[in-house]
């Protein structure tokens, strides 16, 4: 049993502490946006934020993020206005089959708050997700519209 | 009934899956006399291709699968060309393969591989917009008793010219559903064109961002449970035993059960569980047959028929051996590709309910029709009281295109707990171990030259392993796999590009007990890096500009040379490159497409490659969606140089080695080059998209890598040389 904050909501989920937080965001609160993709932090397609940062949910148990603020993908536009690395993915159609979006968008978001104007070098050093379908391309277009938005 | 849409919310999803499976039979109106096919909703099919509701909305059928390639955006654009309704109504939605078959396979081909989607349904697609718009172009005029051939159609706006009436799609739909739909009705030339050839967004981009995609991971059914499964790790291998007391009372564990002969399975309330229980779980394995082959004996048996005497023959002129015989000069080398996995992000699943009398398979597929002869064939049920419906996959690559393994496992599960749904979903490591590899190929290139350095003779022998013998053994052709050919056939969908005096490319079929599948790109991928590296290399052995070198053999090859020369152009090929930098080229014709690529690299400490930039240029016939093909064209060099650099399975005791992502890397956005795409559709045929450009990148970079450090590397991934990718 462990008390999670999701998205501004406080929840309670029955799980063993040991649970990684992806398996009980996706099971135990219903939250599918976040995805399994590798399930030992390699491909990133599970990133949330834990009290800003981004981290890679699928190798951190629920005991260690509890009492903090969790954010996932289905959180990080306010009501319907899309952040704006949502909408800059938006514009610049970054999406093929989408799978590791969420957990590009939201490690891209984490990225911009901590360095708002990143050059080429920051994102490359900062994001380091998978993408088998390989919209990099788009991704760091992508990345300097939402920098300038 | 149509229940599952690509833009569909979750809830109605449910509710809408749920509803099917409470027993409303197919949900399908099928017409008898003047009986209106209905989708759900009640909203009228004017033809099978399109429905239009009352406000307007066009909802259009989308055989194919959408897996991030953008053939949903494609395949609607082409039907609402024809159509001429408003694009900004446009929704799309998935016939299921239990309907098609209930309609003798009215909706065609479902599957998607091959680079086929579009530019092998564009035809009947097409007509079945045209077919449409003129019933609904019909139904106004019928209804203001006017000759239709003064009505015409803009927009989803029908106007009758002379008095300027107009009425709407949706307004005249229901009565354009009853009318008789009329035979051969012409389709548009080209030039008249308006929505074909432009770059519309994506309809499928929104979903992706906010996490309110359905993938198969992520279906939720009432009363569903989870499993995970483990496969005999050796390929032919069986479960000897396993012992479920261990495991039972772990904490949301339901069952444990075999599955076939040669698996076994956890089945939990949660998915988590039932993974921690599986690990937890002693299984006994009978590795079979296979438990002692590795890379190093299937290299060997490879190795064998590169020179062995009975070889299936593809492409043959003139007289190769004598002209190596009587050559001035002759070149060898010897090249091999590995077995690789497709990998895509969202492993492989499935979720089945079964009972006496009905099974249904919720999947993410790329060939909903191969989704459904599994389900029928696990199940048991026949045609009729089966059905599939599919999810839009997170990625496909080709592994779910001619395997549903994980169906028929779904379905044994489910078999064993009649009426409750269960989602069978494989971790990462069963993904890995449980691939349909790219198969592995060596491949030994003679070229001759007579004293003036022409190019008199070439023969490329390769030896490997046959996609097809494993996968469709009726397609072989007298135990040839054509396929295995592909960018080396005299003529058709893939052509190569070059005319030798002499020459001869054939196959010594080398079969593995490592089950072979379509890997993006399929055989072309290796047969580019053998063909155009080793041209590389002869025109560097005759002491010429590989370009200049490629021209004299490919006057004959206008198309190919066509793109080969964008390349070049673009590239300044000729022309000082930026100091440090190296340029390598390669062209092939692939999937009935013309591709090339120009790499630009540059090489530090001898073995950190960064690439720079890759001038791209693809003639597919037609350019249906500009945005798109160059989204594709950049996305198919992430796919082939991850390929080239970092990617192989290695098999040790009769089993793949690689296990997950820290040992089979992919590429990252720190080592993607800048792609910059020629799109120059020169007309008059169709070629594909998704697969093509993919097989250029890894001998464009390998050409430059040898331009950089005159050392030529013949064998992939480029790790086992210490080289990386920075």
């Amino acid at each position: 049993m462990a008390r999670l904050t999701i998205n501004g909501r406080s929840l309670e989920v029955n799980v063993s502490p040991s649970t990684p937080l992806l398996w009980a965001i996706r099971e135990q609160v219903g939250l599918t946006g976040t995805k399994y993709g590798c399930g030992i932090a390699q491909c990133g397609s599970c990133t949330v934020h834990i009290d800003g940062a981004a981290v890679r949910s699928c190798v951190v148990p629920v005991s260690a993020a509890a009492g903090k603020q969790i954010t996932t993908i289905e959180g990080l536009a306010v009501g319907s206005v899309l952040h704006k690395v949502q909408k800059a993915w938006l514009d610049h159609e970054v999406p093929q089959c989408g799978y590791c979006q969420a957990g590009m968008i939201m490690a891209v978001a984490a990225l911009l708050k901590d360095k708002p104007k990143p050059t080429d070098a920051e994102i490359d050093a900062g994001i380091t997700n998978i993408c088998r379908c390989g919209t990099f391309q788009q991704v760091r277009e992508a990345i300097h519209a939402a920098a300038k938005a | 009934m149509i229940t599952i849409t690509p833009k569909i919310d979750r809830r109605s999803f449910i509710i809408g899956t749920a509803a099917v499976g409470g027993g409303l039979a197919l949900g399908l109106n099928i017409p008898f006399g003047g009986r209106v096919v209905r989708a759900q909703g009640g909203a009228p099919e004017v033809t099978h291709w399109v429905v239009i509701r009352p406000d307007d909305t066009v909802v259009i059928r989308i055989a194919r699968s959408e897996m991030g390639q953008g053939t949903l955006t494609g395949l609607a654009q082409m039907v609402a060309e024809e159509l001429e309704c408003d694009w900004s109504k446009v929704t799309t939605e998935y016939p299921t393969p239990g309907q098609s078959v209930a309609r003798k396979r009215i909706w065609g081909d479902f599957s998607t591989g091959g680079s086929r989607g579009i530019r092998s349904s564009q035809e009947y697609v097409r007509q079945g917009g045209a077919t449409a718009r003129t019933m609904l172009i019909q139904a106004a005029a019928d209804a203001w008793k006017v000759p239709a051939s003064e009505c015409s159609a803009a927009d989803s706006v029908i106007t009758h010219r002379p008095s300027g009436r107009t009425t709407t799609y949706g307004k005249v739909a229901e009565a354009a559903a009853k009318l008789t739909p009329p035979t051969n009705v012409p389709l548009k030339d080209p030039k008249d064109w308006k929505l074909i050839g432009k770059s519309v967004k994506r309809l499928d981009t929104m979903d992706k961002l906010t996490g309110t995609q359905v993938y198969g991971a992520d279906l939720k059914l009432p009363g569903m449970l989870n499993a995970a499964i483990k496969d005999c790790p050796v390929f032919g291998g069986k479960v000897k035993s396993f012992e479920p007391a261990k495991v039972k009372g772990m904490p949301g564990v339901r069952h444990v059960v075999p599955v076939g002969d040669s698996a076994v399975a956890v089945v939990a309330d949660t998915w988590w569980e039932a993974k921690t229980a599986l690990d937890a779980l002693p299984i006994v394995w009978d590795e079979g047959p296979n438990a002692k082959v590795s890379s190093a004996t299937i290299a060997e048996m490879l190795k064998e028929g590169l020179s062995a005497d009975q070889a299936f023959v593809a492409n043959q002129n003139g007289d190769v051996k004598a002209a190596i015989a009587g050559a001035a000069k002759k070149i060898e080398a010897v090249y091999a590709y590995p077995f690789q996995n497709h990998a895509p992000m969202e492993p492989m699943n499935a979720t089945a309910r079964y009972t006496a009398d009905r099974c249904e398979v919720w999947v993410p597929t790329q060939n909903g029709e191969g989704a459904f002869a599994a389900t029928l064939a696990a199940s048991g049920l026949p045609a009729d009281k089966c059905e599939v419906y599919k999810i839009h996959p997170g990625g496909g690559f080709g592994r779910r295109v001619a395997h549903h393994d994980y169906v028929t496992q779904a379905v044994l599960i489910a078999k064993q707990m009649p009426g409750t749904p269960v989602k069978l979903l494989w971790t990462r490591e069963e993904d890995m171990l449980h691939g349909k590899y790219h198969p592995v190929m060596q491949c030994k290139l003679v070229g001759a030259f007579d004293a003036a350095n022409n190019l008199t003779g070439l023969h490329m022998r390769l030896s490997g392993q046959s996609i097809l013998s494993d996968v469709r053994p009726e397609a072989l052709q007298q135990g040839k796999d054509p396929l295995v050919f592909q960018g080396l056939n005299p003529s058709g969908e893939f052509a190569i590009g070059y005319s030798v005096p002499n020459l001869l490319i054939d196959h010594a079929m080398r079969n593995t007990h490592v089950p072979p599948g379509f890997w993006r790109g399929v055989n072309i991928n290796q047969n580019a890096i053998f063909l155009e590296c080793f041209l590389d290399e002869l025109a560097h052995a005759a002491g010429q500009d590989p370009l200049e070198f490629r021209r004299k053999l490919m006057s004959k090859h206008p198309k190919h040379l066509a793109v080969l020369n964008a390349v070049a152009d673009r590239a300044g090929w000729g022309k000082p490159a930026p100091q440090r930098v190296f340029r390598g080229l390669a062209q092939m014709m692939s999937f009935n497409s013309y591709v090339a690529a120009c790499a630009e690299i540059s090489v530090s400490g001898g073995n950190k490659i960064k690439v720079h930039r890759i001038v791209a240029a693809t003639d597919c016939g037609y350019a249906v969606n500009p945005a798109q093909i160059e989204r594709q064209i950049a996305g198919s060099f992430v796919y082939g140089l991850s390929g080239l650099f970092m990617e192989e399975c290695t098999v040790k005791d009769g089993r793949i080695e690689q296990t997950n992502f820290n040992s089979y890397d992919s590429m990252r956005i720190a080592q993607m080059p800048k792609v910059e795409s020629i799109i120059m559709p020169s007309g008059g045929f169709w070629g594909g998209v998704g697969e093509p450009t993919i097989c250029v990148a890894a001998p464009a970079v390998l050409n430059a890598f040898f331009a950089a450090t005159g050392k030529r590397i013949r064998t992939v991934p480029l790790k086992n040389h210490g080289i990386t990718l920075v």
